[in-house]
């Protein structure tokens, strides 16, 4: 669980003390590994992208050649052609994190504290949580689009309990896309809510009974804010990758009313080697993650939890 | 017909010495009248895309020399090819033609359908081929079009055609392709036609045109390529436009606007490359834009479940072609695997597995011999009536190829 810890402590750090600390190269020496690593696949690449999305093509150029410009313009281009692509991709991974949390909170929940004790029996539900990622995600996103295809049993039963009108389909659907997002991004809300509450002192949820508060009431004033920051991080965890995800929309999408905005970098950058609209849209992409998250957590995060 | 097409060439040398005889004889009398006429068919169609493409730019930036040949210190070649595309075994786990080239020539190859559509394929490695470097394949398998583009940007290495005695067994008419003159950086790997494709039980009075697509019953459960040239040129053909003839913007665009239509309205469920295939077997697509020898792939594993057939109105050709990428090390391995499968009976095992149209001469001969069936099928060994119902999408130039497959792309939602 090091890692969900690790990722929730990021979360909810407080101010630290100012402690003196001693200057020396010892200092540079642990960083340097690190700082080198970023310079080299993350600010390098992330300049790279800045400055192609501001490219032009070759004047007379064969496809996909394109030169050095600054030309701010690609950017109104790829957001008037795109921006409702974009909306929907916000949508879409906000409709999986919510339903994730909804599905993994329980999930967690009944592993960390009811289960608690029980060593053997919540090994094996954690281990049933992670199983999943011994196959390949891709291979899993496939063996849902034969599960939820028009001939298989999911949907012949639908029709049957006339859930779903008899011209329905699931697969090509939001609704596809949105259930292989959240499928695929469950145990990353699952585990570090797990974390969280795995540390929750089952002492308080008895002085909130002896305190004569109703179960429902000790969970929304005791177990829940302290499980808050395992909820921050498994929602980020959860909504930037569902964002940017193109599997789960190529897949069991592919269709006009299902396509991310993942699936369009993908083929700009690709297929139609327009390299510079791709990467203007990554570019935006990556602003508004950071905007969303940057208030996400300034407003769920940090002021709840101090 | 299962047992039928796997049965290979008879092993008896004295039944193979004769089979080589036939086909050796009939080369020679050059009597296959429909062969003849294949190749004024399709020479119809070749030369007005050669007209075109005379006023094409030269290479660009073109990388510098081809890698170094290390064919004889490492016998490797590594093959990228589409899927369903070389003869397998009873389980799909083996290819016995390739098999029998590694056993006759030492020579190891990897083979990867890792060709989901022309367009994925290139964008994933141009900016190696560009630096000439090593893409990690000796020979790469794409579609006249793109082979047009690898080519003319310098992409690929010359062959050493005197290494290479089997590929004058090439259709004559395939020689001198607009984009390869002489086919001195290529060579023609199966063509095949893009038509409609439906489920017999589902559809049950088939397919005849492009708008028997867009009936209502069939809302939601319709397929189209994203391969730009076959969806398009169908859907322009039908419109009564020539995608091989002079067409104008708006030629192109009245039929983009009737695919813009089909997508928005839901009627098209989905745009996709080889993998509508899946969808077919799965049932969630009943009719499609498919290409032919697909379909007949997929009856072997689903009981004759489906129908293909080149539309009224027209189909369209096309060819994939092998060519060696220039960053690649082993152009002389790559060159014996080509002349291999140039060969008419490995060309004959080949076609009757695949159901696509062989490129080379004497197959059709050897093919008699694996079953004569199959040595009529008109997919494999299209009649002059097919072929004259049947156009190859013109070469477009670099700006109207980015416009167009812009365009479309944005239709089809990527």
């Amino acid at each position: 669980m090091s890692i969900a810890s690790v990722l929730d402590e990021g979360v909810s750090t407080g101010p630290v003390a100012p402690a003196r600390r001693r200057r020396s190269r010892s200092h540079w020496i642990l960083v340097g590994p690190g700082l080198v690593y970023l310079i080299l696949l993350f600010v390098v690449p992330v300049g790279a992208l800045l400055a192609t999305s501001l490219y032009v093509p070759v004047p007379g150029g064969d496809i996909g050649q394109y030169q050095p410009a600054l030309h701010w313009q690609n950017y109104v281009h790829a957001l008037s052609q795109f921006w409702p692509v974009m909306l929907r991709s916000f949508w879409f991974a906000l409709v999986a994190t919510v339903a994730a949390l909804v599905i993994g909170y329980p999930m967690a929940y009944a592993i960390a504290v009811r289960a608690r004790g029980r060593t053997l029996l919540q090994g094996m539900l954690l281990v049933l949580v992670v199983a999943p990622f011994f196959t390949s995600f891709i291979l899993r996103t496939i063996a849902w689009k034969q599960i939820l295809a028009d001939d298989s049993l999911v949907v012949s039963i639908l029709h049957w309990l006339n859930l779903l009108p008899e011209d329905a389909r699931l697969t090509a659907t939001p609704f596809a896309v949105v259930c292989g997002l959240t499928y695929n991004f469950l145990p990353f809300m699952v585990l570090p809510i797990f974390a969280g509450l795995e540390r929750l002192d089952a002492r308080m949820l008895e002085a909130g009974a002896d305190l004569y508060a109703a179960p429902i009431t000790t969970f929304r004033t005791v177990t829940w804010p302290l499980s808050l920051p395992g909820v921050v991080a498994g929602t980020l965890l959860v909504f930037i990758p569902a964002v940017g995800d193109y599997v789960n929309a190529t897949l069991l999408g592919n269709n006009t009313n299902t396509t991310m905005i993942g699936q369009v970098i993908d083929a700009r950058f690709f297929k139609v080697l327009d390299y510079p609209t791709a990467a203007a849209l990554s570019v935006v992409l990556m602003a508004a993650i950071m905007l969303l998250v940057t208030v996400y957590i300034r407003r769920a995060g940090t002021e709840e939890l101090l | 017909m299962t047992a039928l097409r796997r049965r290979p060439v008879p092993t008896d040398p004295r039944v193979r010495a004769l089979i080589a005889h036939a086909t050796r004889r009939s080369r020679e009398r050059s009597t296959d009248l429909s062969r003849r006429s294949f190749l004024l068919g399709a020479a119809g169609t070749a030369g007005a895309a050669a007209l075109l493409a005379a006023c094409g730019t030269g290479p660009t930036a073109a990388p510098s020399a081809a890698a170094k040949d290390n064919s004889s210190s490492d016998k490797l070649v590594r093959w990228a090819n589409w899927t369903q595309y070389l003869d397998q075994n009873d389980d799909g786990t083996e290819y016995p033609t390739l098999e029998a080239f590694e056993a006759k020539t030492g020579i190891r190859v990897t083979y990867a359908e890792d060709i989901e559509d022309n367009d994925t394929f290139y964008g994933k490695v141009n900016g190696q081929l560009k630096n000439g470097q090593d893409i990690g394949y000796d020979i790469v398998t794409l579609t006249d079009w793109m082979a047009a583009r690898m080519i003319r940007l310098g992409y690929t290495q010359a062959l050493d055609k005197a290494a290479m005695p089997n590929s004058t067994n090439i259709l004559e008419n395939l020689v001198n392709v607009d984009f390869d003159p002489g086919r001195k950086h290529s060579l023609t790997w199966q063509s095949g036609f893009a038509g409609l494709a439906w489920d017999k039980s589902k559809v049950p009075g088939g397919l005849h045109s492009v708008e028997d697509l867009w009936k209502s019953e069939l809302a939601g459960r319709v397929e189209v390529l994203s391969e730009m040239r076959d969806t398009m040129g169908l859907i322009m053909l039908s419109q009564g436009v020539d995608p091989s003839g002079d067409w104008t913007d708006d030629d192109f665009y009245a039929s983009l606007d009737i695919l813009r239509e089909k997508i928005g309205s839901g009627h098209i469920r989905k745009v996709l490359g080889n993998s509508y295939t899946q969808d077919l077997s799965s049932g969630d697509a009943i009719a499609v834009i498919g290409w032919s020898g697909d379909i007949t792939s997929l009856n072997y594993e689903s009981d004759d479940r489906f129908e293909f057939a080149i539309p009224d109105a027209g189909g369209t050709l096309w060819s994939d072609n092998m060519m060696v990428p220039i960053g690649s090390p082993a152009r002389s391995n790559a060159e014996k695997l080509m002349d291999y499968y140039y060969d008419p009976e490995v060309a004959a095992q080949v076609a009757a597995w695949v159901n696509y149209i062989t490129p080379v001469q004497g197959a059709k001969e050897a093919m008699d011999a694996i079953d004569p069936d199959l040595a009529e099928n008109p997919m494999i060994f299209p009649t002059p009536e097919i072929l004259s119902n049947v156009s190859v999408f013109r070469t477009l130039e670099p700006d109207e190829e980015e416009r167009y497959n812009g365009e479309f792309l944005t239709v089809i939602g990527a």
